[in-house]
């Protein structure tokens, strides 16, 4: 079980969380025109890479908050976590 | 019956307490302290079990964990456990167990039929064999291969023992309590760590409990147990005995299994009977010590050949013997510690050892204590089927290729030595790699992953001084770490005799023309020969010979026979043992009870029930109840023999005809607050938003971003800033979360609150013609006719004193209101509605009825929400804006949305007006087509139309739309069922929506 650093309530085990996905995706502006395909790659397409990964966690059972994730997907080291507002870098 | 196998003075079990026991329903005794495994040797019981696959004898191979043959069936308070090993089974007064995998009984076994049919039996028989006639499988082998799997029988009555589970945290874990451990533990307690020590067994110390040291002028058993009292002595230390580390897990978390009564006749009410700990430790020390191998030889696995570590403890800690004419089969000089506790205790043993020479200090005091020692010499194959009578023993040539002089000489067991492997288990679980060290031809741990540190004869050190060196300094340094104390420790003096090389010797060859079996794994019977034919056949990676031999998958995971099996892979693939690498090690280390893992989350505890307000009522009320997500709500209310059927029919025709009460706290409610709420809401749901006044409630569907409709359900605008959303019961949770993702991350700039408030209200639907009556007596200071209080309007209302929300709004299609109360006002709204309404023939009703309704008006629910349809399926295609944007709407111009024929919501009758349709049918065009036969569509809700008296179903079907007044069939092969339908309109009741605006 990962040991998850909630920016906002200090660490706490995984099952306080749930798994929210690629940070990195942004959502089409709306009333925007787009193609078919970049709609499609922001609602189905997804990375899947080994090693770094950014990605969100709701303290769904905590504070309530999205927060990112850096964590390895191979070796599950998290390196950092972050607020939802905050820059990564 | 006398003990005729132990010893009148060694040992550590408690000659003051005589303990009986059952063994194959025949009584032995024992003592306090034994173990099953040392009690049945102390009476001379070396035949326990039938081997699983050839059903040959099994008798006791080591002492603890590591032990493959000696499973056995366990009875205690009227309960039976399989899988028990009886090496690890502390006795206790009335212990019965019973031998598994033999019939009719372990002295007569008819399967031991395949001891000699084992030609018939190699390795991947079950794969080359059970493939045809395909016929075959489910009738003739399937029940013949369940037949013959597994050890023992697991219990088909509810457990009643109680299993806990527990959370802790510490500075440092300690996984096992022999030198190291105790070392490191002591050292970094000292330096104010908060550290957990855990031993697997009962007894702590591991090997200074039988070797023959001395640490500061102790023993080791002495200096073991006075560092452990000082330890149970601090604040800072938890100690525990009888707890298994048996998985490591991400992020330094450790789960240990302590069984907390296993070793009591019974378990004392509220004490579990075992107790998980998930441990989250900063640093780990695994002092996990080691496991002696065996030397493969033929017939290895006949009962009386045991690790001679494992004799050496049953003299040491249990006063009892293993044999009294014993052969002690070495390669190394450890085993010559069981050979000199042999002649203290006035047995004369021979001592094989495949070695040239060697002249140790521990040999030169074997020498001088006249034990009988033949260098170069082998064990060839040992004779005797229930029991080692005797065995062939050999010259073996330097090249130890070849066997000369074999002769037969008597023994009544045999200990075998074949020098050690680490116990890296824990090490290699928590992801870090290990290497092979060539010096003791075994792996290590190589960098460690997480952190934690390998030390002792876990990490390949196998003497006392630099095991407790090293573990006083680790301990020491990694405590520093962590609390910044600088309390070191005097590191104690040891004497150890100093041991000489061993020999890289593993096998002993098969003399000329002899076929002995010779096993490297005894628990599956996967012999030498086994792997041999697995690579003949092809077979490269050690996995896949794993696999296919079953090599190291039994219960004791290979902990006795994983390594030799490399060697013998290495050597038939002429490679050196790390280029073959080892299998992975996956957790658990032992056999863990489904009962630990569950906990106390079992029946009523495997979830949480949620329960309204007015549950008491609805209890006193016969209502019964069903589960609805993790609420319990009421089905029906049961009147007289009524069943579910008649009681939801009687229900919904009061409510069609006079008025019904229905519960409806259960619903999800988010309060939506802030100047951008309206915006938000825009863009959330399907429709429009922005101009609805106060006061007023809308119809809402949201969509995911895929264009698949999420949930859907009425919002209200309180107040300027304040919109109350309702969700389905099921979905509150996730459309809460789904709200706060689109607030938090996706448009942060929105200044909007959201908070869940379905806790906070009680909910109770009126419905029912006479359902504004009953609510002007309820609110006689309120207007709630037509023009007052709309449809779709809100009002905050004084009920007799509490206040009150008043939604009209309806899930039934009848004029309807939903009142809702703060929660701790339910009850009062509730005995008020029902106190009034009996003057208007009000009856309260249950989901049952509640679905009834809701079908027969077409109302979607989650059975058409079922997250496969948009909002055209359903029919809310009405509800989509073509104006604005919102979550999802670009995925609604997808081709595959806008065929011709998309299916869509439809009614469905049956022609004989009376056969109920199943939920799931599936709706064909021709019921004896082909199979598979197309499928048009499915019913999605069934019920009985109680406007109609006539089943009525929805259902999704492919081009719905064009579909109305064809005949179809709905078949169920489930229900065996094919009814002849026709389609309908899902609007069965009031088409045009008159009631609901009257």
């Amino acid at each position: 079980m990962l040991y998850i650093k909630c920016p906002h309530c200090g660490l706490r085990s995984q099952n306080e969380f749930a798994y929210g996905g690629d940070a990195s995706v942004k959502r089409p502006e709306l009333n925007k025109e787009i193609s078919d395909q970049e709609w499609d790659e922001f609602v189905y397409l997804r990375k899947s890479p080994r090693g770094k990964h950014l990605e969100l966690w709701h303290h769904v059972s905590g504070c309530r908050q999205w927060i990112k994730v850096l964590r390895d997907t191979s070796t599950h080291e998290i390196f950092n976590t972050y607020k939802s507002e905050e820059k990564v870098g | 019956m006398r003990q005729n196998y132990r010893l009148d003075k060694i040992g550590l079990v408690n000659r003051e307490k005589k303990l009986s026991f059952k063994f194959n329903g025949k009584k032995y005794f024992g003592y306090e302290g034994d173990t099953l495994a040392s009690a049945l040797i102390a009476n001379g019981v070396h035949l326990v079990g039938r081997s699983f696959k050839y059903h040959r004898p099994r008798g006791f191979f080591g002492a603890g964990v590591d032990e493959p043959y000696a499973i056995v069936q366990l009875y205690r308070n009227g309960e039976t456990e399989p899988n028990v090993r009886a090496t690890e089974q502390e006795l206790f007064e009335g212990l019965e167990a019973k031998s598994v995998n033999c019939w009719p009984s372990v002295n007569f076994d008819i399967g031991a039929i395949n001891n000699f049919l084992n030609i018939f039996l190699p390795a991947g028989f079950y794969y080359k064999t059970f493939m045809w006639p395909r016929s075959f499988w489910y009738r003739i082998y399937e029940p013949f291969i369940r037949k013959a799997a597994g050890f023992g029988v697991a219990s088909k009555e509810h457990d009643k023992e109680r299993y806990e589970h527990k959370y802790e945290y510490c500075d440092l874990l300690i996984a096992g309590s022999g030198p190291s451990g105790l070392a490191s533990a002591y050292a970094a307690a000292k330096n104010g760590a908060r550290v957990i020590l855990a031993e697997d067994k009962p007894r702590f110390g591991g090997s200074l409990l039988t070797s023959d040291v001395s640490i500061n002028n102790q023993s080791g058993k002495e200096w073991a147990d006075n560092i452990i009292t000082e330890l149970k002595g601090m604040t800072n230390v938890t100690v525990k005995n009888r707890a298994q580390i048996f998985g490591y897990y991400d992020h330094n978390m450790l789960v240990m299994s302590e069984r907390v009564t296993d070793h009591l006749p019974k378990s004392e009410q509220f004490t579990p009977k075992q107790r998980l700990w998930y441990i989250r430790a900063k640093q780990v020390v695994i002092s996990s010590g080691s496991i002696e191998r065996p030397i493969v030889f033929g017939n290895n696995d006949t009962p009386g050949v045991v690790l001679a570590s494992a004799a050496k403890e049953y003299m040491k800690v249990y006063g009892v013997l293993v044999g009294k004419k014993p052969i002690v089969f070495t390669n190394n000089d450890s085993a010559y510690e069981t050979a000199i506790e042999f002649k203290k205790n006035n047995i004369n043993p021979i001592v094989l050892d495949s070695r040239q020479d060697s002249n140790s200090e521990i040999i030169k005091e074997a020498k001088s204590l006249g034990i009988d020692i033949k260098f170069s010499h082998v064990v060839v194959v040992a004779k005797g089927y229930k029991k080692v009578k005797s065995c062939d023993i050999a010259e073996i040539s330097e090249d130890k290729q070849n066997l000369n002089q074999i002769k037969n000489i008597e023994c009544d067991c045999i200990c075998v030595s074949g020098f050690w492997t680490p116990t890296i288990h824990l090490a290699s679980q928590s992801g870090g790699k290990t290497k092979f060290k060539e010096e003791i031809d075994a792996f290590v741990p190589d960098k460690s992953k997480q952190k934690e540190v390998t030390l002792g004869s876990a990490n390949g050190v196998f003497t006392l001084e630099e095991t407790l060196k090293t573990s006083f300094d680790k301990g020491f340094e990694l405590s520093k770490e962590i609390t910044n104390n600088n309390n070191s420790q005097q590191i104690p003096k040891v004497s150890e005799k100093k041991h000489s090389k061993h020999d890289k010797f593993w096998c002993v060859p098969l003399p000329k023309g002899k076929k002995y079996k010779r096993f490297l794994d005894f628990q599956n019977d996967v012999a030498v020969s086994d792997i041999e034919l697995a690579i003949r056949e092809g077979y490269r990676s050690i996995e896949h010979v794993k696999r296919y031999t079953t090599l190291g998958m039994a219960t004791d995971q290979g902990k006795t026979s994983n390594l030799n099996g490399l060697q013998l892979v290495s050597n038939i693939e002429n490679k050196v043992v790390p280029a073959v690498g080892h299998t992975t090690f996956r957790p658990p280390y032992t056999p863990i009870s489904i009962g630990a893992i569950v906990g106390r989350e079992i029946g009523k505890h495997s979830k949480p029930t949620r329960k309204s307000p007015m549950h008491n009522w609805h209890e006193k009320n016969n209502a019964v109840f069903v589960d609805a997500g993790v609420w319990l709500r009421p089905r029906y209310y049961k009147r007289g023999n009524e069943g579910l059927f008649e009681a939801s029919k009687r229900e919904a025709e009061n409510v069609r005809k006079n008025v019904g009460v229905c519960d409806v706290t259960t619903l999800g409610k988010i309060d939506v607050k802030g100047p951008d709420a309206a915006e938000f809401l825009n863009r959330v749901y399907t429709n429009a938003w922005l101009k609805l006044p106060v006061g007023k409630a809308r119809y809402g569907v949201m969509l995911r971003e895929d264009g698949i409709v999420m949930d859907d359900g009425t919002t209200t605008r309180i107040s300027e800033n304040h919109y109350h959303m309702t969700t389905t019961t099921a979905q509150a949770a996730n459309v809460l979360s789904h709200l706060e993702y689109y607030l938090q991350l996706v448009w942060p700039e929105l200044d909007v609150n959201v908070v869940s408030t379905t806790e906070q209200w009680a909910g109770a639907a009126i419905a029912g013609p006479k359902s504004r009556d009953l609510l002007q007596k309820l609110f006689p200071d309120t207007d709630v006719s037509n023009e007052g209080l709309p449809f779709m309007g809100f009002v905050e209302a004084n009920l007799f004193g509490v206040n009150a929300r008043i939604f009209r709004i309806s899930f039934s299609g009848e004029l309807a209101y939903e009142v809702n109360v703060e929660s701790d006002n339910g009850n009062f709204m509730w005995e008020k509605i029902i106190e009034i309404g009996k003057d208007f023939d009000l009856q309260p009703y249950g989901t049952e009825a509640l679905s009834t309704l809701r079908i027969e008006m077409g109302h979607v629910a989650g059975s058409e929400l079922d997250g496969r349809t948009i909002p055209y399926d359903t029919g809310l295609d009405g509800l989509v804006s073509k104006k604005k944007d919102f979550i999802g709407k670009r995925s609604l111009l997808k081709k595959a949305y806008n065929e011709k024929d998309r299916q869509r919501l439809v009614g469905v009758v049956p022609l004989d007006k009376k056969t109920s349709i199943p939920e799931g049918s599936h709706l064909v065009k021709d019921p004896k087509g082909k199979l598979p036969n197309p499928k048009l569509g499915h019913i999605s809700a069934s019920c009985w139309s109680v406007e109609h008296n006539n089943p009525f179903s929805l259902a999704i079907l492919k081009d719905g739309k064009n579909m109305i007044g064809s005949k179809l069939y709905a078949m169920s092969p489930l229900k065996n069922k094919t009814i002849a339908v026709e389609i309908v309109s899902s609007h069965y009741v009031d088409p045009k929506g008159e009631r609901v605006r009257s």
